[in-house]
């Protein structure tokens, strides 16, 4: 299946589709075929490896390092990802993102973006000029950042979805925060996709908020899948388990993205880097086997322990 | 925004600290061979303070009212805006610290030197800290290209202005001190988040300069301020 060609088509919905994970092929034809995951409100594919932009696209108009940023989104695309998730709150990642993908001549990116104002009146404009930025006709998702203004936003957005502006509408939180209004959102309105803080240590979420994304049929990003690097570095003198061969990881990056990815909700998660050889890892961590239930728990005992 | 106690310190940070250094490089790289310009204007400044040169508090604040406006316009406005959408609200406060000095400029004495003992020494520290900031780019393991020279960049401008207004002393150094006293705690808090060891350089010229001011402000009464129930005397 080429998820290039699979934007519209609806398949399967609900759990059925969630827990049949299906492969697609990649832009690059000699690349292995990476993990997608439906999105229950419609059920179109999408890669389950996403591309966060959070500080490492803030690079301002430093010419060198937006030609870095160009290299890390065409070595992204060309390894199978699509999703590139971002906001107004992150400095000049957006055009950052909009200088990429003019230079690599409009690849087939699933734009998310998020409105981040205060005022719902201001939202529009906002939502515009991101729209300019990154040059695409429309976003696919656009999302409540922070659930700042939600009621008003969301209003927007979802004039917005009927009048074809946008493709999917969700709302967004990191680190944690706001779980309980989250949570009241999720019950109250009808959403295409939530996106949150999930990963081998931060697992609050698996508690109320994950199983009410698979009841509610909302498609799940999982944002800051490393705590900002936090994780990684904390780890980077600890040893892999021989067993992580098991699972194809072979780092602990991808230790830790394949246990994100092998929780039945999740749908996508957005690691960001500034570096053409992690995000070809981290989308490798999207190919070949999941953990099961077992070996999640191993997963998580044996980093808990570290 | 709500939960603030929840947020950490780096939570604030929008940049890398490749992209907050390679600024500089850029900046320099942009501006060549300006800092050479402006550092020797800080130099002249200094050998005038020296000197006690004829209108050398004039001169003094005149340069640095044209430096303090040229670092808000050229780095903050146009350069540190790109990755840090918050420099657009602190370039307005360089535009006021320029028209404060350029304001003293016009005055009769401007910064003219007038500080005896301690508080000279905590000035002239810090002056030669802000004139020798070059030096830490290497000393930080960073290349020469982006050094940070005074009156091209923020931090060493802020902490070579706080020097030249604690020589001048009195109201007038207390005024002038409190806008590059805001930019190194604002400064340092950034390289703080960016786990960079250069944050303490600010720290200490905003914590040298608060007990120079302390000094002028210890001096200018006849009694000590916790004994003497506030009441001034008048300066000495």
């Amino acid at each position: 299946m080429d998820f290039r060609h699979t934007t519209r088509r609806a398949v399967l919905a609900g759990g059925v589709a969630l827990a049949a994970s299906t492969v697609a092929r990649p832009l690059h034809a000699q690349s292995p075929q990476v993990l997608t995951r439906p999105i229950p409100s419609t059920g179109e594919q999408i890669p389950a490896m996403g591309l966060g932009t959070w500080i490492t696209f803030n690079v301002g108009n430093d010419p060198v390092l937006r030609d870095e940023c160009a290299a890390v989104m065409a070595a992204f695309f060309e390894h199978g990802g699509r999703m590139i998730d971002s906001s107004p709150m992150y400095g000049s990642s957006q055009p950052v993102i909009g200088h990429g993908l003019q230079k690599l001549g409009a690849p087939p990116v699933f734009s998310a973006e998020k409105v981040w104002t205060s005022s719902g009146e201001d939202g529009p404009e906002q939502m515009e000029q991101s729209r300019r930025y990154w040059g695409v006709p429309r976003f696919d998702l656009m999302q409540v950042h922070n659930l700042l203004a939600w009621q008003d936003h969301l209003k927007t957005l979802r004039a917005m979805k009927e009048a074809g502006q946008v493709r999917y509408v969700g709302i967004t939180t990191s680190e944690g925060r706001r779980h309980d209004l989250f949570e009241e959102i999720m019950r109250s309105e009808t959403l295409d996709f939530v996106q949150l803080t999930y990963n081998i240590v931060d697992r609050e979420v698996e508690q109320r908020l994950l199983p009410l994304a698979r009841d509610r049929g909302m498609a799940v990003i999982v944002n800051r899948p490393f705590q900002q690097g936090y994780l990684t570095r904390q780890l980077e003198g600890e040893k892999l388990p021989d067993w992580a061969g098991e699972i194809g990881a072979n780092t602990w990056a991808q230790f830790i993205l394949k246990f994100i990815l092998s929780h039945p909700a999740v749908t996508v998660a957005i690691p960001a880097t500034t570096r053409v050889d992690h995000v070809r890892e981290n989308v490798a961590a999207a190919i070949g086997p999941l953990p099961d239930e077992a070996m999640r728990q191993r997963m998580a005992a044996y980093v808990e322990e570290l | 925004m709500s939960e603030w106690w929840s947020y950490r310190l780096s939570d604030f940070l929008l940049f890398s600290p490749r992209t907050y250094w390679r600024l500089f490089e850029l900046h320099n790289e942009a501006l060549w061979p300006l800092p050479l310009v402006t550092l020797a204007l800080g130099l002249a400044a200094l050998a005038l303070a020296l000197l006690r040169a004829r209108h050398h508090g004039k001169l003094i604040a005149f340069v640095l009212a044209i430096l303090w406006a040229f670092v808000g316009w050229s780095f903050l406005w146009q350069r540190y805006a790109t990755i840090n959408w918050a420099a657009v609200y602190i370039a307005p406060v360089f535009a006021l610290e320029a028209l404060l000095l350029a304001l003293l400029a016009g005055a009769r004495d401007g910064l003219t030197v007038d500080q005896p003992g301690f508080r000279r020494m905590a000035a002239m520290a810090l002056i030669a800290l802000g004139l020798g900031y070059p030096l830490l780019a290497p000393l930080f393991g960073r290349p020469w290209q982006g050094a940070e020279v005074f009156g091209t960049a923020p931090d060493p401008t802020a902490i070579a202005t706080l020097g030249f207004a604690l020589l001048a002393g009195g109201g007038r150094a207390m005024l002038l001190c409190l806008v590059p006293l805001l930019w190194c705690a604002a400064s340092g808090v950034t390289l703080w988040a960016m786990d960079d060891a250069q944050a303490w350089v600010l720290f200490a010229s905003a914590a040298l300069s608060i007990a120079a001011l302390t000094a002028v402000i210890w001096t200018a009464f006849h009694r000590p301020i916790r004994t003497a129930g506030l009441r001034q005397k008048g300066p000495v």
